[in-house]
């Protein structure tokens, strides 16, 4: 995925100023219920890799649905890609989405849908050509080691592989955010250590990164900056301009 | 870098909803019987409106004038006069003094035969048969029987034409009506579907959305599906419809099903309408009512 690297850093000198994700006293709740993220207040600068951490019902995937933009804040502005995504009306959402891509806990594949057509998914939805994708789908199909699952379809596929094809059609469009909610939870730890590499390498391409993660052990082994959610807050906060990644995160060799 | 060992019709981009579903079935029935009843409202129309044509053709081609007996003419006489006086106006193709034999032809039915008596006094009757391109008209017959110094009325049939035009009218803004229902049965039939299936493909939808997907193209689905099913399961509701229309017309020989709805094989044409109607009127149900439940969500 050589094509990619330039991709991802083509960015203006004011864009990577800008942070990419910036909370202001974000709170948010699921309709009358109690507020299940409170008073949240932090960026993420372009670039940046967090882990954010947090025992079950936390708040982690609350707090990674407001940055996908499936929930909007209750109070507090939340400001993405330099959009006030508070005020923003649903038809400008999609566009803004196009830009981050999600690796969901469940994987949420498509089981009628084969690997090659679940990777190419984002692309049909944005009028790409079948002509003049499909060899850049083969080719990152390959790159998650699964060159040889094109026409797989889900059900038939193992827990890492489809953890892999979830990430696979995560950074198809090449997004600015990637997020990923418990990456490496139904997979053993050699596949973990593998994804993560994975995750790392795409940072490294120029997305800027937020895993959700309970393994504290893969946490601590990647050296990455944590933020850590408990109750509804964020306890450790994480850098406001977070640090490019290490060259080379301790503890990822095999 | 090429792709190898691909089924043929992967690279096509599969359908993004899957395409058979279980729940279909009582859809694709009700979508056909639906159609099915539009059809049979069509044809019958047709051929009620093609009887009434003919009716009033048979009506607008002849006209009848009573002539009453007067200055010293005989009944008989006048009619005479009156038949050749009728006969020279322009769109008149023969007029005719009606004999007394057949005047008393035309009363058997109430009187019964041999119940008339010779000396009952029978009007003097001229039957005329007009140019169906150019028929005379009224005023013409009653200005060349006035020329010929005759007292006589005409009835040029046009109170029973208005008749029939109403009758035809009537049935034919039936059928509009009864078709009008049955689209707006379907269109809410499909409506009720589309929600169902919006529902039942919620997990879908929402990956749609995270992936970007704006509500047009995630309506564009439904309606596409829904538009397909509708198209199939119109023609099925089409093609029994003709075949019903076909039969009716086999047995109903030369006069198609009845005198009063003579079916002809170009009726059944009108059948190729309805898996385009039923397509239109899905797509249009569907897609409108997906963009009203996608616009409600977050």
């Amino acid at each position: 995925m050589s094509s990619q690297g330039t991709e991802f850093t083509t960015q203006t000198a004011l864009e990577a100023t800008i942070p990419v994700v910036s909370f202001e006293s974000v709170s948010m709740r699921y309709g009358q219920s109690p507020e299940v993220l409170r008073d949240l207040n932090f960026t993420l600068a372009t670039g940046s890799f967090h882990f954010l951490t947090g025992a079950s019902g936390a708040g982690k995937s609350s707090l990674l649905k407001l940055i996908y933009m499936a929930a909007r804040p209750s109070r507090g502005a939340l400001r993405i890609f330099d959009r006030d995504i508070s005020h923003t009306p649903r038809e400008h959402l999609p566009l803004l989405r196009r830009r981050i891509g999600v690796v969901f806990q469940e994987f949420r594949l498509l089981d009628h849908l084969n690997a090659f057509d679940n990777v190419a998914l984002p692309l049909r939805i944005a009028g790409r050509k079948v002509e003049d994708y499909q060899s850049d789908v083969v080719e990152l199909l390959e790159w998650v080691g699964l060159g040889h699952r094109l026409w797989a379809m889900p059900p038939t596929l193992s827990g890492g592989e489809k953890q892999r094809l979830s990430i696979a059609r995560a950074v198809v469009t090449k997004p600015d955010i990637l997020l990923a909610d418990e990456p490496t939870g139904n997979v053993d730890h050699a596949m973990a250590l593998r994804i993560l590499r994975l995750l790392v390498e795409l940072n490294r391409m120029g997305a800027t990164v937020v895993i959700a993660s309970h393994d504290q052990d893969l946490v601590a082994r990647s050296g990455m900056p944590v933020m850590h959610l408990e109750d509804g807050q964020l306890s450790t906060l994480a850098p406001t301009v977070s640090q490019p990644p290490t060259p080379e995160p301790v503890g990822l060799d095999e | 870098m090429t792709v190898q060992h691909h089924p043929a019709t992967a690279l096509q981009g599969a359908a993004i909803l899957p395409l058979k579903d279980g729940r279909d079935g009582g859809l694709v029935f009700t979508i056909a019987v639906l159609s099915f009843l539009a059809c049979i409202a069509v044809i019958a129309a047709l051929a009620a409106d093609r009887a009434a044509q003919g009716w009033a053709r048979q009506l607008a081609g002849s006209a009848t004038v009573q002539v009453r007996p007067m200055g010293g003419l005989s009944g008989p006489e006048a009619a005479a006069q009156a038949a050749e006086a009728l006969a020279g106006v322009k769109g008149v193709l023969e007029a005719r003094a009606m004999d007394r034999k057949s005047a008393e032809a035309l009363l058997e039915p109430w009187l019964g035969k041999g119940n008339i008596p010779a000396d009952l006094p029978l009007p003097q009757l001229v039957t005329v048969e007009l140019d169906p391109e150019k028929p005379a008209t009224a005023a013409a017959l009653n200005q060349a029987l006035k020329a010929a110094h005759l007292s006589a009325a005409v009835d040029d049939h046009s109170r029973w034409m208005a008749d029939v035009r109403a009758s035809s009218d009537t049935v034919r803004a039936s059928s509009a009506i009864a078709c009008l229902l049955i689209s707006a049965a379907a269109g809410a039939v499909i409506a009720f579907a589309t929600r169902q299936g919006l529902a039942a493909r919620r997990d879908i939808v929402e990956v749609l959305h995270l992936c970007g997907a704006e509500d047009p193209f995630v309506a564009r689905l439904f309606q596409k599906r829904f538009a397909g099913l509708a198209m199939r399961a119109s023609a099925y509701g089409a093609l029994a419809a003709a075949a019903v229309g076909a039969i009716l017309r086999l047995t109903g020989g030369s006069d198609g099903f009845s005198p009063a709805l003579p079916i002809a094989w170009t009726d059944l044409a009108a059948c190729v309408a309805a898996p385009v109607l039923g397509a239109t009127v899905a797509a249009v149900s569907a897609h409108s009512v997906a963009m009203a439940i996608l616009r409600e969500q977050v």
